[in-house]
């Protein structure tokens, strides 16, 4: 159970780094651990304890296996995030270039 | 034969093709595009005048084995293949219009290789039957979107952009976190698997929390009042054609219809939840269109705009919702909720057709602000015409789709006795109507400036996209006549009604 609250906190910290700092690569970062809580828990959700990998093979057909499905997704997931994270980092590149600063602060010609 | 894979296969391919070939051959970006979409286009058309129907695909041949569907279903019912009508149709006017519109920018094979990645990932948000799917193609569709935004590396579209792509990265955490936690609670991700179970059970406070982790998280992508502040930057800060599409689409197929798709088939109707979205359809419906009366920008005043619609479509729902879940009157509910989704259907067309014309006025003039815009009536005619038709139709002038729809759902609202709600959806569309004689007056109708007597109308493709939109802003009202009803609008409302009706058909094939 530890573990999954520890998970949740991770989640938080993620959140906090988005929502309270005001440096681009700060949020990014954020949003990166976030998105990795997200993975240990998928993770978690199929850990059985004391479980050996799902590959079954004989004299191991009934043997407790953790459970494979989260695992590919979180592959999937894995993929997607690097995706993510690397067009918003392009982006932040192309802002730091246009705008030259990273504090988001100054970073402010849309309004209302 | 079934067809269903092509609505991703076949643009995806043209995503993949596009870049690689489209260097050398300038023409081939626009045409594969739109050939795709207009394939994909009578498809759907095909598939709608079979009538009442329901198919599934079962990915790689694995279906269901003990009772377990074990593969990906992709599933087209009424419902989705109305929002594939949306997706494909809406993508093939935006589509040609691009063909004219996209020649001010560089990099015209990369515009329309993101353009057909963003079609392959709605459509294959709106077809796929299993929660991971949907994460899968939502993720395609928005990663394409964040790019698109910022194709013009202007500082606020660059700006807009890491907004949308920092806002929308938090609502697929939630969503993300919403399918681990269902996974771990009924250790299956098919839609009609985990519907059949949420039945079969009670399901405990679990559900609760997946449904509030599913809300957040797909009312971001929608936009819905609490979570709308991405919407009006980025919507205003892409190409016009992308607007169009953001505005008029994505929305829809990735939020929208998966809230309805997931509250209605596949989680137990509660009286608690019911009330949250109709609250929170109410909250977009007024705060959108107060926040949209000060803006002087057109696209920006159009994004605010649809806040305000896409209100109107989740307070119908809701108060359909609201019906089933009190168990009394069905039929004014279904009522109810064909007003919504028809609002739906024509939101896209004139929200679509605003962004183009918008899109037309900024091509000619290089501005957005409409007190510097004015008497452009007197030369861009068609323009004029078919803006006209779109704002007729969004404030809800008689012949145009828009009224009916408003209609249906005030109607409904007062026969289910929601008096304030209906009372604030006629107010709604009071300032609404002010909003867009505004948007008329100073942009088409005043008297005509120094600076634009040369002023042209813009290309063919842009003009011939735009007055087809404004033809079906007409032709639409008609679907609501009774014969023709039964035929497109009826069967997408009977299969959210009949909640479990879903997973029934999913599973007994």
């Amino acid at each position: 159970m530890i573990v999954f609250i520890l998970c949740v906190l991770l989640f938080l910290v993620g959140l906090y780094g988005v929502l309270i700092k005001r440096n681009l690569i700060k949020i990014i970062i954020g949003l990166a651990i976030m998105e990795y809580s997200v993975n240990l828990f998928l993770i978690l959700v199929g850990y059985r304890d004391k479980g050996t990998s799902p590959i079954v093979t004989k004299g191991l057909e009934n043997a407790l296996f953790v459970d494979p499905l989260p695992q590919a997704m979180v592959l999937t997931a894995i993929v997607i995030g690097v995706a993510t994270t690397a067009l918003l980092l392009g982006i932040a590149v192309m802002i730091y270039k246009k705008y030259g600063t990273f504090n988001i602060r100054k970073i402010n010609e849309l309004k209302g | 034969m079934n067809y269903i894979p092509l609505y991703v296969i076949l643009p995806l391919l043209a995503g993949v093709i596009i870049p690689i070939v489209g260097r050398k051959v300038k023409f081939i970006p626009a045409l594969l595009t739109n050939l795709v979409l207009l394939f994909l286009t009578i498809l759907t058309v095909l598939f709608i005048l079979k009538g009442d129907f329901f198919m599934v695909y079962k990915v790689g041949g694995w279906g269901i084995i003990k009772g377990i569907p074990v593969g990906i279903f992709l599933v087209v019912d009424a419902l989705s293949r109305l929002v594939l009508l949306i997706v494909n149709l809406i993508g093939l006017c935006a589509g040609l219009y691009s063909i004219s519109y996209i020649k001010k920018f560089t990099g015209e094979e990369k515009y329309f290789a993101l353009f057909s990645l963003m079609i392959a990932g709605m459509n294959g948000v709106v077809i796929s039957g299993d929660l991971f799917n949907i994460f899968v193609f939502l993720e395609i569709a928005a990663i394409a979107s964040y790019a698109l935004v910022a194709f013009g590396i202007r500082k606020e579209e660059l700006e807009a952009s890491f907004k949308y792509q920092v806002l929308g990265g938090i609502s697929s955490m939630m969503i993300l976190l919403g399918i681990g936690i269902t996974y771990w609670a009924f250790s299956t991700l098919n839609i009609a698997d985990v519907s059949s179970l949420l039945r079969s059970r009670n399901p405990g406070r679990i559900v609760f929390f997946i449904q509030a982790l599913f809300l957040m998280g797909f009312g971001l992508k929608a936009a819905l009042v609490p979570f709308h502040s991405w919407l009006p930057d980025a919507h205003s800060s892409a190409p016009s054609p992308i607007s169009a599409m953001l505005s008029g689409v994505l929305i829809k197929a990735i939020g929208m219809y998966v809230i309805l798709r997931l509250f209605f088939n596949m989680f137990p109707v509660s009286y608690k939840t019911s009330l949250i979205i109709t609250l929170i359809g109410a909250l977009s419906m007024i705060i959108g269109v107060f926040l949209a009366i000060g803006q002087w920008d057109i696209k920006r005043l159009l994004a605010y705009h649809s806040i305000s619609q896409m209100g109107y479509v989740v307070t119908g729902i809701g108060a359909g919702l609201l019906l089933i879940s009190k168990g009394q009157d069905l039929s004014l509910a279904a009522f109810a909720i064909l007003g919504g989704i028809f609002h739906l259907y024509n939101h896209a067309i004139f929200k679509g057709l605003l962004f183009l014309t918008a899109g037309s006025v900024e091509h000619r003039t290089g501005l957005r602000d409409m007190r510097q815009i004015g008497g452009l009536g007197q030369k861009m005619h068609l323009t004029t015409t078919s803006s006209l038709a779109a704002s007729m139709a969004i404030a809800g002038i008689p012949p145009f789709n828009g009224f009916f729809s408003k209609l249906i759902i005030i109607i409904a609202l007062l026969k289910a006795h929601y008096y304030m709600l209906s009372f604030f959806a006629v107010l709604v569309s009071v300032i609404t109507l002010s909003s867009f004689l505004k948007l008329q007056r100073y942009t088409f109708f005043e008297k005509l400036k120094q600076d634009w007597q040369q002023i042209k109308e813009s290309p063919f493709w842009m003009t011939s996209s735009m007055l087809f939109m404004a033809m079906l802003c007409l032709v639409t009202s008609a679907l609501i006549i009774p014969g023709i009803r039964e035929r497109f609008l009826s069967p997408a409302v009977k299969a959210l009604m009949e909640l479990g009706r879903y997973s029934l058909n999913v599973l007994g094939q």
